[in-house]
């Protein structure tokens, strides 16, 4: 695999599904996500890794998509907050979300849960402090984050991960 | 002004082997990328200076930890990740473990590396004092061959380090002999995720009949490298562990870093900070 100054092909899995793009190798995943692949859930913020809101998972790993060169992205298996809940069902983080007010203007929602269902995916039963660990790199403006933190709590209980 | 993805190349040649040929080939010409989370934030802002970047994230021979009898032999490419929910690094290392916990996000945690954070060379990374303390030797790796340098003395000046243009880190290696340690560690910042911190400690001592037999302290954000702070740890060695020695360490503590205002703190908080935890850490050994 390597790459000039042109764009490149880039294969990947997507939400579960066999994907190719062709984008530059520097590009950013989340700019390759947003504008060629139509996936709009993870959002930019801060664009330096520090605010949450670009998280996808990476092989089954929890990343900052604005921090990843697409060309890293190869081979690699990505998920979205698109592919949690593919169907008409939300996923439980999703409806503990709406439950617990956990959503307000919504920017950083996506990223909340994907971090989230990561740290589930590590911890299914989480305490408070790994619930706080866990989205320590995720940024709210709106709700203070208390309802956010119930909301995975409440999913937790539910059993998500299982 | 963002940088556009057009003005750069990437390659990723998928091995050790060839990544070194390739830097031989031009030296001082390729940036390895590894987890990206410093080079990709430059490169957002628009000031990363390389144009030619050479991806060495997920390279096997730069993988996995490596229990020896003697030392724990860390690949540069290990995850902050990996590495704080190793289970002799959280046993024997417990400083390393709890500065991989401490340094940005889980999602930093799942990309940045430990190598780059040598190579990175902030005098503010968190996981370079704990390095220090416990005596880290690394081996680079070139088309040239491999050597073996001591971590301490690896850093010579703000963003400098005895790295040759075509070399990597390729292992970090730990000695395991601090099991009698008593191991201490404290962040001092705006919060605990994220915020680069105002000042940040790693220590190590062991005490035998009340008296200090060994003891280690290094910190971050103190100076232009991250700093052992041999002058501290040479005046408290030898001495009963009282009211007096945290007094003592304190002030040479304080006096012994060379800190600055900027954007984080100023030079007059961080030497206070610096005494404070100095005595803390000395009070847990009584």
């Amino acid at each position: 695999m390597s790459a000039g100054r042109g764009p490149v092909e880039i294969k990947l899995t997507l939400n579960g599904a066999a994907c190719s793009v062709d984008a530059y190798p520097m590009e950013r995943l989340l700019d390759v996500l947003r504008h060629q692949l139509g996936l709009t859930g993870a959002k930019e913020g801060c664009g330096e890794g520090e605010c949450g809101s670009c998280s996808v998972l990476m092989d089954g790993k929890l990343v900052n998509s604005c921090l990843v060169p697409v060309l890293q992205a190869e081979g690699a298996d990505i998920v979205t907050i698109e592919g949690l809940a593919p169907g008409p069902e939300l996923h439980a983080l999703q409806e503990a979300f709406l439950e617990c007010g956990g959503a307000q203007c919504g920017i950083c929602t996506p990223g909340m849960i994907v971090a989230a269902c990561y740290l589930l995916s590590q911890k299914p039963v989480p305490t408070l402090q790994d619930i706080r660990e866990g989205l320590a790199g995720n940024l709210c403006r709106c709700t203070g984050y208390i309802q956010i933190i119930e909301a995975v709590a409440q999913a937790a209980r539910r059993g998500v991960a299982r | 002004m963002r940088s556009h993805p057009a003005e750069f190349e990437l390659v990723a040649p998928g091995s050790l082997q060839a990544v070194v040929a390739l830097l031989a080939g031009e030296p001082g010409a390729w940036l390895p990328i590894a987890g990206g989370t410093d080079v990709m934030v430059q490169y957002a802002a628009g000031t990363l200076g390389a144009r030619r970047l050479v991806s060495i994230w997920n390279l096997p021979e730069l993988r996995g930890i490596e229990v020896a009898a003697e030392e724990l032999r860390i690949g540069a490419g290990c995850t902050y990740s990996e590495i704080r929910g190793h289970e002799v690094v959280e046993r024997e290392f417990s400083l390393l473990a709890a500065v991989a916990g401490w340094t940005g996000s889980i999602a930093n945690q799942n990309r940045g590396t430990l190598g780059g954070n040598i190579v990175n060379a902030s005098p503010a990374a968190d996981s370079l004092p704990a390095l220090l303390v416990y005596e880290a030797e690394l081996i680079l790796v070139s088309a040239r061959g491999e050597r073996r340098v001591p971590y301490v003395g690896f850093h010579t000046g703000y963003k400098k380090m005895g790295l040759a243009p075509d070399e990597l880190i390729r292992t970090v290696c730990l000695p395991r002999r601090y099991a009698g340690y008593v191991a201490y560690s404290r962040k001092v910042g705006a919060r605990n995720a994220q915020a680069i911190s105002k000042v940040c400690v790693a220590a190590l001592g062991k005490v035998t009949g009340g008296v200090v037999e060994d003891v280690r302290i290094a910190a971050g954000s103190v100076a232009p490298v991250p700093l052992r702070l041999v002058e501290t740890e040479r005046m408290v060695r030898g001495r009963r562990v009282d009211s007096e020695l945290l007094a003592l360490g304190r002030k040479t503590a304080a006096g012994e870093i060379r800190p600055i205002d900027d954007i984080r703190s100023n030079a007059g908080y961080r030497a206070a900070v610096m005494g404070n935890l100095v005595g803390e850490f000395l009070g847990r050994l009584g």
